[in-house]
């Protein structure tokens, strides 16, 4: 079984209602979540997760040139399109052989540190936490509520708000503090990343052999100043985030389940190493390691590889669920990898997409994402991973890793430790991220702080390299390349929710095969050929339910929690709910309930 | 000393007693499922000038009360919650209302049989996902404005490229370039790959005034854009503009001179990004390091690729400039030499050479 194990059921006769959240909101993309929901045990029993969207990059780009991917692939998302944008430029460098300069490298770090720092902020600030906000823990948990009211916040001294339901109310939509100071620090961080990467959300300077930022000693000064005027933002958003989420702990025994799944993480890694990177895929296990992301597939808590070559070849495009042909009867693009290694016809390298247009069949095909999964040597299974949302993935694969070690950062084996300097009113600041006991909603939604702390810390490693190269006269940002008439490509990153790859295969200086792989498809494909289904069908399914409505007014917060959690956005692959408890369809099934109660 | 500040207070008298024609309160209703990347929702988040978070807040004076529906930012949980004041537009029982697509839209025709390319919510009769094309005809001609946000909408973008499965396009195609709506406009376009946030946002605001009944409607080019964003070149606003002028190219992307040779279309691009730069001024394209790929026009992409080679226009202008931009180049050098230096008369000697005539001192 690849999926996380089933949880006890059928205390009482199941009474089972179908509820779906279509669109699903304060998310980039098409979501729909489809569940039915035992109301009589209080849990999820099944769930579906479809995405309704199909425009067809991986179609349109082949025969271009292939120096246009990164400009074409930024469009597929608009909200981490430079992460795209990166991806592709490090898949385009490695099939043309070129290495940027140290200054680029640096500089399209800082760009990217300044993208995790804006997106979690906003993601976490003004969309997840409106789930746990005063307004929305007052209609799903009034008594939840009252006993924020009564909780002192423990981390007050840091961030100024006394009780618990203080800090719930500064994250009310549109007029709490928190919710309107994170709208500000996320334009701050935007201008950040626009003095590295000219525009947000589709950079104008990054191209493949470097960018063409003007590396002048302003652009680094600007990006400080505004850095340093965030710093205490960061560290106070970490002991808020903390002192909500120990507090649902507490105050409802037994949340851990809450988007509880069977810890199956991947991380691609991120921020290169200049020194050490040469982007050929004969070092890339090199490279990789040397990421100051490390990345890894964690499977039950255990570091199965951080090797990028493994994870490469581990990669699985299945079919089952989404409105495709499958490509298995043509020929392959690749059939080794550069290193000798046989490549399999469902590697992305090989994915040919022939989309098929249908009606959407929960029992068939329902959804317009495939099924990433990689296959687990050790045992043959096909695992859906997912990317924690990213950064419970990141965090997780970085600490037990243990190999990142910077002025501010130190990877411990069960830990990583963030040192943030002095701010206008917060001294330097040691947070420590340990491992957590689950891979669950909560653990998601708390890591996703930690990492805006450690991008802002890695901002600073990054800026003073690169001033360190400007001040000694050393400001080339690009390297002259010609496109090959044969090649091949990978590129590894984290998007801001996770993994990322881009798999190119060039003929004729032209683009035979062009596949991204975000980290959406990973978390919310369908069912895959095997039945398993995606993550966060896996996620919600068999979840138990917290909130106090019944099914004609239930809103199904803890269900949005969940799939929020992970940080969803489906331009790259997704629709849930109904509100008050309207049925779709079925009511007290006893058929149903027979089967699944 | 007095605390009296001078200011009286009337309370809740209107500052201007004229009867205005406008609304006072009227809705957005952002779609987002078009064939986008929602990058033109999460752009209109970066505009300061102003904020998202003025405009549903009411601090912008004279406009009617706004209630924005989009889906990103919606406080509520999703599915028919949010949708319920798009069914209720389609029902004809919310009015006025200024319905934004964002992201192109795909031709259903092309498929067969059941299936659709994107989709918004359900039929909630058959359970069957509603396309966007359905909403788009129940919505548009009920709408009182009609706003495209991005490329996409406007003319189609990315996703409508050569070779593309879907047969989407712009919002305009799809609606007709004569369509009006209910207040009279036609498609208002603000194109930008994403938008300009602060283009959008002074578009949409010229837009409510106008609903408010203060303002006329916003001057529109003859591909539907506002022309005093979209009526001059890149190159027109570009910082670099002056390296062509004198003919210094950049041969690759480390120089800071023009960069019509490595790939910039913007002598021939609407848009006013290196003037306004991408957020408070902050960053753009030509002029901080990036060419102009064109992503503000309806040629946009398949007329600017491959994005990397010197425009076909280029060559031809850039031989044309070469002589006078040499001769300028060189006698600006002298003249630049010239006043690179102070004038003689600047010395701590003790007769003073500036030539001060005192008048009442001997």
């Amino acid at each position: 079984m690849t999926t996380t194990e089933a949880r006890p059921t059928g205390r009482k006769p199941a009474q089972i209602v179908d509820m779906s959240w279509d669109p699903i909101t304060r998310i980039i993309g098409n979501l729909g979540i489809y569940t039915k929901i035992d109301f009589a045990n209080r849990e999820v029993v099944e769930c579906h997760s479809t995405s309704s969207l199909f425009r067809g990059y991986s179609v349109f780009m082949k025969g271009k040139d292939p120096r246009d991917a990164g400009f074409i692939t930024s469009r597929i998302c608009g909200i981490c399109g430079d992460n795209h944008t990166t991806c592709s430029d490090y898949a385009q460098q490695m099939a043309y052989g070129v290495k940027p300069p140290r200054l680029a490298e640096h500089i399209v770090n800082l760009g990217e540190a300044a993208e995790y720092m804006f997106d979690h902020t906003i993601f976490q600030d003004n969309l997840v936490f409106v789930d746990f906000c005063e307004a929305m823990v007052k209609a799903t948990n009034p008594g939840l509520l009252a006993r924020a009211e009564r909780t002192d916040a423990p981390r007050g001294d840091i961030h100024g708000y006394r009780t618990i339901a203080d800090i719930m109310k500064a994250f009310n939509p549109f007029e709490g503090e928190v919710y309107k100071e994170a709208l500000k620090v996320s334009r701050v961080t935007r201008e950040m990343f626009c003095l590295m990467e000219g525009r947000h959300v589709h950079p104008s300077t990054l191209y493949p052999g470097g960018v063409g930022t003007l590396p002048q000693p302003t652009v680094f000064t600007d990006y400080l100043s505004r850095l340093m005027r965030v710093i205490d933002f960061v560290k106070k958003a970490v002991a808020m985030n903390d002192d909500v989420f120990d507090f649902f702990y507490e105050a409802l025994p037994g949340y851990e389940e809450v988007g509880r799944r069977r810890i199956l993480l991947g991380c691609w890694g991120a921020f290169q190493d200049p020194d050490v990177v040469d982007y050929r895929y004969e070092n890339m296990n090199r490279w990789g390691r040397a990421m100051y992301v490390t990345p890894g597939v964690v499977v039950d808590g255990e570091l199965v590889t951080n090797d990028l070559v493994d994870i490469n070849l581990g990669l699985r495009i299945m079919l089952g669920s989404s409105y495709y042909e499958d490509w298995v009867g043509e020929e392959p693009f690749v059939t080794h990898d550069p290193l000798g290694n046989p490549v399999d016809m469902r590697h992305p390298w090989n994915q040919t997409t022939v989309p098929v247009p249908q009606k959407r069949d929960f029992d068939g095909k329902y959804s317009w994402v495939m099924s990433p999964r990689w296959l687990d040597g050790r045992t043959g299974d096909h695992l859906a991973l997912d990317t924690g949302g990213g950064p419970l993935a990141r965090l997780w694969s970085t600490a037990l890793s243990g190999l990142v070690e910077t002025p501010y950062i130190k990877a411990t084996g069960h830990s990583v430790r963030i040192s943030l300097p002095k701010g206008e009113t917060l001294p330097e600041t040691t947070l420590e991220w340990r491992i957590p006991k689950w891979s669950n909603t909560i653990e998601r939604d708390r890591a996703r702080p930690y990492f805006v702390a450690y991008a802002a810390a890695m901002a600073l490693q990054f800026l003073e390299e690169a001033m360190g190269l400007v001040r000694a006269g050393d400001t080339k940002v690009f390297e002259n390349f010609e496109v090959p008439d044969e090649a091949i490509g990978c590129g590894f990153h984290e998007a801001v929710r996770g993994v990322l790859s881009h798999h190119l295969v060039i003929k004729d200086k032209k683009i035979a095969n062009y596949h991204p792989y975000p980290p959406t498809p990973w978390n919310a494909s369908p069912r895959d050929k095997f039945g398993t289904p995606g993550p966060y069908e896996d996620a919600v399914q068999g979840q138990p339910i917290f909130e106090e409505n019944g099914p004609d007014d239930f809103k199904g917060v803890d269900i949005m929690r969940t799939v929020r959690s992970f940080d969803p956005c489906l331009p790259c692959g997704v629709h849930m709910y109904v509100g008050k408890g309207r049925t779709l369809t079925t009511l007290h099934s006893p058929t149903y309930g027979a089967n699944h109660g | 000393m007095t605390t009296h500040s001078g200011t009286t207070e009337v309370s809740g008298e209107p500052s201007r007693g004229e009867d205005r024609q406008g609304f006072d309160e009227i809705h957005i209703l952002w779609i987002s499922e078009g064939m986008s990347c929602d990058g033109d929702t999460v752009s209109l988040t970066a505009a300061d000038q102003p904020s998202i978070e003025d405009l549903v807040l009411g601090l912008i004076p004279g406009l009617p009360k706004v209630n924005l529906v989009n889906k990103v930012l919606s406080p509520s949980l999703g599915g028919e919650d949010f949708l319920a004041p798009y069914r209720a537009a389609a029902r004809g029982d919310l009015a006025p209302f200024i319905l934004v697509i964002e992201g192109s839209v795909p031709n259903q025709n092309v498929i067969e049989g059941d299936g659709y390319w994107t989709s918004f919510g359900n039929d909630p009769e058959t359970g069957e996902p509603q396309t966007l094309n359905h909403w788009i005809d129940e919505l548009a001609p009920k709408a009182w404005a009609v706003v495209a946000a991005g490329t996409c909408a406007t003319f189609g973008g990315i996703h409508a490229m050569a070779g593309n499965p879907t047969g989407c396009m712009g919002l305009a195609d799809y609606l007709g370039w004569d369509f009006r709506s209910q207040g009279g406009l036609p498609v208002v376009n603000v194109p930008g790959c994403p938008i300009q946030p602060e283009n959008f946002m002074e578009t949409l605001i010229w837009v409510l005034y106008h609903a408010a009944g203060s303002a006329p409607p916003p001057p529109l080019d003859h591909m539907l854009r506002p022309q005093w964003l979209f009526g001059k070149t890149v190159h027109e606003g570009c910082d670099r503009g002056s390296y062509y002028e004198q003919a210094s190219f950049a041969g690759d992307y480390n120089s800071p001179k023009c960069l019509v040779k490595t790939g910039c279309w913007g002598p021939v691009v609407n848009c006013n990004v290196p003037k306004r730069g991408w957020m408070a001024g902050i960053g753009g394209c030509p002029n901080v390091g990036g060419i102009c790929i064109g992503c503000t026009m309806p040629g946009f992409p398949d007329a600017f690729m491959p994005f990397m080679d010197e425009p076909p226009g280029g060559t031809l202008s850039s031989i044309a400039i070469k002589p006078y931009g040499a001769v300028i180049r060189r006698l600006r050098g002298f003249t630049n030499e010239l006043v690179n230096h102070e004038p003689r008369w600047r010395h701590n000697k003790r007769k003073l050479t500036s030539g001060y005539d005192p008048h009442w001192r001997p």
